[in-house]
């Protein structure tokens, strides 16, 4: 079979819509398009009937119940909605909350937010590979603490949190606890009471589902968690979040998590295969190229590397015609470089030159052969062009030259 | 991020990617950005000590895709011209050449930035030329 290019590797970001979840959708746009908030007519209660079910294969995907599961429009209204929702319930039990510096834009910036309502943040620090020890947690915890958010799996480095353990922690506390779990639900195995989580944020388009639709998990039981709704309306989601139903949506969400489960082992032993010869491919040929964050405690399909003394934009020009993203500032709107790496303690200039692989469901061998031939000559190439290689080269220190743009 | 044809075409094909002696007394080398802004910038010119004409220029760039754009441009602008002449390339020139966007306009004052670091440094290596204008000066 011919390779057809561009290549996609940029699952982390999101990914295509699996055939099966589409024709499951399908007659939910024209056919079957009742309102599910509609309880007197056939239409109306197909269409809940449709949401219903596909409340369930999300629930069984996480080992919830049916009645946890709240639907929203994506992650970052469930991250929202789980951080303030919880913030003007508990209020008056207390005023702390504790996340981490590396967590999802969604989760910052709505800690930001209350913190100008305020509400304390406590933003803990990670170590070299990524991750947050439950110590780290339970030292930060207050009697004024009342929710700790810890995303499960990173968006950039892919590192996988220590979960279940953070969640113990929480739970000896009483301290409710929320994951962004976007990255993790879907992509490696979740059960909510395993892992003593009490909110859960997902998302249907990082699983081979449609944009526009996710889920928020909400514990019922021990404890039984009450939120705010920020959306008001109609009622729906037992209150939780109003809005007509998006049942095309949440069924692509329900069928997306049906085939999860069912292929979630095979299907990363695949992707595992296929980024370690990812790695190994660029590793062994190119010399000064370090994996960013934990090695082994991370997404089968993430591969976050930085190639030194390359720019990472420039490298991204030189494989224009594979999709993968960069740490690089000249990649983003700020200008600067990845706020991830660089709480990794992985110096400006490596962040600079860093790139995102992520690996999914419809890559293949042969697209991993051809990216890693692709990769090497760029990065061989540009290290002909750069003035830091050839410093390196002839014994320059690069760190005590003093640069005329410091 | 779309990318102009032309720096397209000189990240493709840069043009006198290298190094010149940089001991040579008539070698100028300009050293500009740092690792941790994501840019630096090496560019280098031989200049006839005769006539003070640029005879060649070379670069090495660490940087995105129009950071190398714009020093390999203006390394094709170097060649032939004076030093005084060297002077004149003003970055805004190489933003319209390039079609840079407002996002990459640093890129090419980086490059005006190398050009007269690698003057500055020719003409340090010039204690006669510097003596003399001081007498000059002093005399004057």
């Amino acid at each position: 079979m011919a390779l057809k290019l561009p290549i996609y590797m940029d699952y982390h970001a999101t990914t295509p819509c699996d055939p099966r979840v589409f024709e499951a959708m399908r007659p939910y746009f024209t056919e079957t398009f009742g309102n599910a908030a509609s309880r007197n007519h056939q239409f109306g209660w197909e269409a809940e009937e449709a949401v219903e079910n596909a409340r369930k294969l999300v629930a069984e995907l996480i080992g919830a119940s049916s009645k946890e599961i709240v639907f929203t429009s994506g992650a970052t209204e469930s991250d929202n909605l789980a951080l303030k929702g919880v913030a003007d319930m508990y209020y008056e039990r207390g005023d702390h909350i504790i996340t981490a510096v590396t967590e999802h834009k969604a989760i910052l910036d709505t800690c930001k937010k209350l913190e100008k309502r305020g509400f304390k943040v406590t933003y803990l620090p990670v170590g070299g590979d990524g991750l947050i020890t439950p110590d780290d947690v339970r030292n930060a915890i207050t009697d004024k603490t009342i929710l700790v958010s810890i995303m499960m799996a990173n968006n950039e480095i892919g590192v996988i949190q220590p979960i279940a353990e953070i969640g113990k922690v929480c739970k000896e506390r009483g301290v409710l606890f929320h994951t962004d779990a976007t990255q993790a639900i879907g992509k490696i195995p979740f059960n909510a009471n395993e892992l003593n989580v009490d909110l859960a944020s997902f998302s249907a388009h990082k699983i081979y589902g449609p944009k526009g639709v996710g889920g928020l998990y909400v514990r019922r039981k021990n404890p039984r968690v009450m939120l705010v709704p920020m959306i008001d309306g109609g009622g729906h989601e037992r209150g939780m979040r109003s809005g007509t139903l998006n049942v095309t949506g949440i069924v692509g969400l329900g069928k997306a998590c049906e085939i999860a489960k069912e292929e979630m082992p095979s299907e990363n032993e695949r992707v595992f295969q296929l980024r370690e010869k990812l790695r190994t491919g660029i590793m062994d040929e190119i010399p000064d190229v370090y994996v960013n964050g934990h090695p082994t405690e991370r997404l089968p399909g993430n591969l976050n590397v930085s190639f030194a003394y390359v720019e990472g934009e420039s490298l991204l020009m030189g494989i224009n015609d594979i999709a993968v993203s960069s740490g690089s500032a000249c990649t983003s709107a700020s200008l600067e470089p990845s706020y991830v790496l660089k709480a990794l303690g992985v110096g400006e200039e490596l962040a600079h030159s860093s790139i995102r692989f992520g690996l999914g469901r419809f890559n293949t061998e042969e697209e991993v052969d051809y990216t890693i031939g692709r990769v090497n000559e760029a990065v061989n190439r540009l290290r002909e062009l750069s003035p830091l290689w050839e410093m390196v080269q002839e014994g320059v220190d690069l760190s005590k030259v003093q640069w005329a743009g410091e | 991020m779309a990318y102009s044809d032309k720096v397209v075409d000189h990240y493709n094909n840069p043009r006198n990617v290298g190094s010149l002696d940089k001991k040579d007394p008539n070698v100028g080398t300009g050293l500009v950005g740092a690792p941790e802004c994501g840019d630096v910038m090496k560019l280098q010119i031989r200049i006839n000590p005769e006539t003070q004409v640029i005879e060649d220029a070379k670069f090495k760039t660490f940087g995105c895709g129009s950071a190398i754009a714009s020093s390999s441009l203006a390394t094709e602008w170097l060649k032939g011209r004076s030093v005084n002449e060297a002077l004149e390339i003003k970055n805004t020139a190489i933003v319209k050449e390039l079609n840079l966007p407002p996002v990459k306009i640093h890129c090419s004052v980086l490059a005006e930035d190398a050009i007269k670091a690698a003057v500055r440094d020719f003409q340090h290596k010039q204690p006669a030329a510097e003596d003399k204008a001081e007498e000059a000066a002093l005399n004057g």
